[in-house]
């Protein structure tokens, strides 16, 4: 029995830790921020309104139910999924709570209504996508042509209204913020140390780094999957009835286009679009940059075209950085 | 297994028994349908969803996806329709190379997006969709270009030609996917962009340039997206900055997923994705046909499209059952 001489494995030499303010500051977020810094002083160069903390505020609930969705989605993102069909499925559960509410049903019930076709617009997602193993990608863009489509079909050409009780979360101030600023705040709190702190929330991470290893190592990860995707339905029907208090009705066009912004502020945020990276916060500044941007376009008086031009440069430009950082410090 | 056992399994003659099936179920209810008006109807529906369809078979194949072609048609049908606006002393048919030029760059741009930077098709195209449609709109100060502006030799191309009155455009659509086979069976980059979807870590290893092959897939999709985009002036005889192409990937998607192409990449043909196309061209001429509004169209792609996938996964895991029985001797 001889030994052969094993040649010991070549040890990459240890290389000093960076120092903290460097860790810190080549993290996707802190690119956030400074853009975010780079906003304000650029809008407060082109109009004195946005040095009115109340003015920008204001302009955040307009994009506020988007923003909510964007938290959930930064979540699904990492852990290696898309959903595309959140705004479909803001369109579909509001379109199903103004028609409950036109057929004589008590508010409460609709709201129920509403919300449990959100969830169960999650469910279907998630069916597909976990359930028969199809790719969340094409999944989503078949179920937002469905739930786009379904609304149609309720709703018609014509807008439902709903009753006057109902309108006006946006105008509800809570210490002179807007409830919806305030709900977007708190969400983001509470879904940044779940995906931070919580078991739950580094498995999501595990997932989206390498599936397979998170699954040899215990992670339930199609129940965790199952999960957000179920929260991501709840979470756009919320988005959806917020969207229908704040315009007064309901048309089977609402929130169109809003895949766009919720993607955009997630990939703004430095989440990575193959998943295992980014942070609640990063998607929290990133609204809030797109929110500026989107409000300091609309004070120079741009073209809506401009604008949706510039968020898709935005959209290509911001994951194009994100990967561009991810490369070079994580490798 | 016998030769007509292998040609029943194939997934082509599943979409061609469903499309005889669907129409004859439909004929029983209204008898009109099985008549040749109708028959005129289903074609002339088909063509810009069939040349679309073309182009985003082979994004797929190579295991990409692209969502801004409907943005794309906007955008190249405008250009065209601003020169029979501004210029019209230029002879129309120069229309089809403005249209296809520019197709072909902004698909091109979209694939370099892909290829350089590594990106996922899904995000840059979602991007370029919303760059597209926002430039039509600044391209035509948002104003659209209205029915005399579109020289009448093009509308006629929609209507008639020399052959049997069987118009123009039906001509090219089927000619675009004689054209797509000869393509993808019988030319060297053809053949890659199987290759290339099927194992993309593969396929460097066996000397297919990744690059080209992905810039030549969104290049082709870009040019016939701007070939629909001219026949959308033909068909419809008008150019609007919001309405024209948008939905248009969705329809698409679904024609073409129905025709079998997997999204997994490498799996897909031709002839499968002209019946696909076709099969959806009955339901859009049966609707109307048996009262139901078009409010629902939408819907019933949404549905068609996922309920094609779900066929498609099934067919696929009883596939690789057979497979794994078949080599346990």
């Amino acid at each position: 029995m001889t030994q052969t001489e094993i040649p010991a494995p070549a040890t990459r030499e240890a290389t000093l830790p960076r120092p903290a303010w460097k860790v810190l500051l080549i993290r996707p977020e802190a690119m956030t921020f400074v853009l975010l810094v780079l906003a304000v002083i650029a809008g407060s160069q082109l109009s004195e309104y946005f040095l009115d903390l109340s003015y920008i505020l204001k302009s955040f609930t307009l994009s506020a139910e988007f923003a909510i969705v964007a938290l959930v989605l930064t979540m699904v993102i990492i852990a290696g999924e898309i959903d595309l069909s959140p705004a479909a499925n803001m369109a579909l559960s509001a379109c199903l709570f103004a028609y409950a509410l036109d057929a004589g049903a008590p508010m409460p019930l609709a709201i129920c209504i509403g919300l449990v076709a959100g969830v169960a617009m999650g469910a279907v997602n998630a069916a597909l996508i976990i359930g028969m193993q199809l790719p969340s990608i094409i999944v989503t863009i078949g179920t937002l042509t469905l739930y786009r489509g379904l609304a149609q079909v309720i709703a018609g050409d014509k807008s439902i209204r709903v009753p006057d009780t109902f309108i006006g979360i946006n105008d509800i101030l809570l210490l002179g913020v807007p409830l919806p600023v305030l709900l977007f705040t708190l969400l983001s709190v509470v879904l940044g140390l779940v995906l931070a702190t919580t078991v739950f929330g580094r498995q999501i991470y595990l997932i989206g780094t390498n599936e397979v290893a998170a699954r040899h190592a215990g992670v339930r990860s199609q129940r965790i999957k199952m999960w957000l995707f179920l929260l991501m339905g709840l979470v756009s029907a919320i988005a959806g009835l917020m969207t229908a208090s704040r315009l007064g009705s309901v048309r089977y066009d609402l929130g169109l286009g809003g895949e766009l912004q919720m993607v955009l502020m997630a990939m703004l945020g430095g989440t990575y679009i193959f998943g295992g990276r980014g942070s609640i916060l990063g998607t929290f500044l990133a609204a809030w940059l797109l929110v500026i941007v989107m409000t300091g376009m609309i004070v120079a008086n741009w073209m809506p075209a401009y604008q949706l031009c510039v968020l898709g440069v935005l959209l290509i430009v911001s994951i194009i950085a994100t990967n561009l950082i991810y490369s070079r410090t994580q490798r | 297994m016998t030769g007509w056992r292998h040609i029943l399994l194939r997934r082509e003659a599943g979409i061609a028994v469903m499309i005889v099936l669907f129409c004859l179920s439909v004929g029983a209810v209204k008898p009109q349908f099985l008549t040749l008006d109708s028959l005129r109807i289903i074609l002339l529906l088909v063509p810009l969803i069939m040349i679309g369809a073309m182009g985003q078979m082979l994004v797929l194949l190579a295991r990409h996806v692209d969502l801004s072609i409907g943005s794309m048609l906007g955008l190249t049908a405008m250009a065209s329709g601003m020169m029979f606006r501004y210029m019209p002393e230029v002879w129309w048919p120069v229309g089809f190379l403005v249209s296809v030029g520019l197709g072909a760059v902004l698909g091109l741009f979209n694939g370099a997006l892909v290829t350089v930077f590594r990106l996922p098709a899904i995000i840059v195209t979602l991007g370029t969709l919303n760059l597209y449609r926002g430039l039509t709109f600044i391209m035509s100060d948002a104003k659209q270009i209205d029915r005399q502006y579109v020289p009448s030799a093009l509308k006629s191309m929609s209507v008639t030609s020399p052959i049997f009155g069987i118009p123009w455009i039906i001509f090219i659509s089927f000619g675009v996917a004689i054209l797509t086979y000869w393509f993808v069976m019988h030319t060297r980059i053809g053949r890659q962009i199987y290759a290339l979807g099927s194992n993309p870590v593969a396929a460097p290893l066996r000397g297919i340039s990744v690059t080209k092959v992905t810039l030549v897939v969104f290049a082709i999709s870009g040019a016939l997206s701007g070939l629909a985009g001219i026949l959308y002036a033909s068909r419809w005889g008008f150019v609007n900055p919001s309405n024209t192409g948008s939905g248009f990937e969705l329809q698409v998607i679904a024609a073409v997923v129905i025709g079998g192409v997997s999204i997994n990449g490498g799996v897909g043909t031709v002839a499968g994705t002209v019946l696909g196309v076709v099969l959806l061209g009955c339901v859009s001429a049966a609707l109307p046909l048996l009262g139901i509004p078009g409010t629902t169209q939408s819907a019933i792609y949404g549905a068609v499209i996922l309920l094609a996938l779900m066929i498609d996964r099934l067919v696929r895991m009883q596939g690789m059952a057979r497979s794994t029985r078949a080599a346990v001797p």
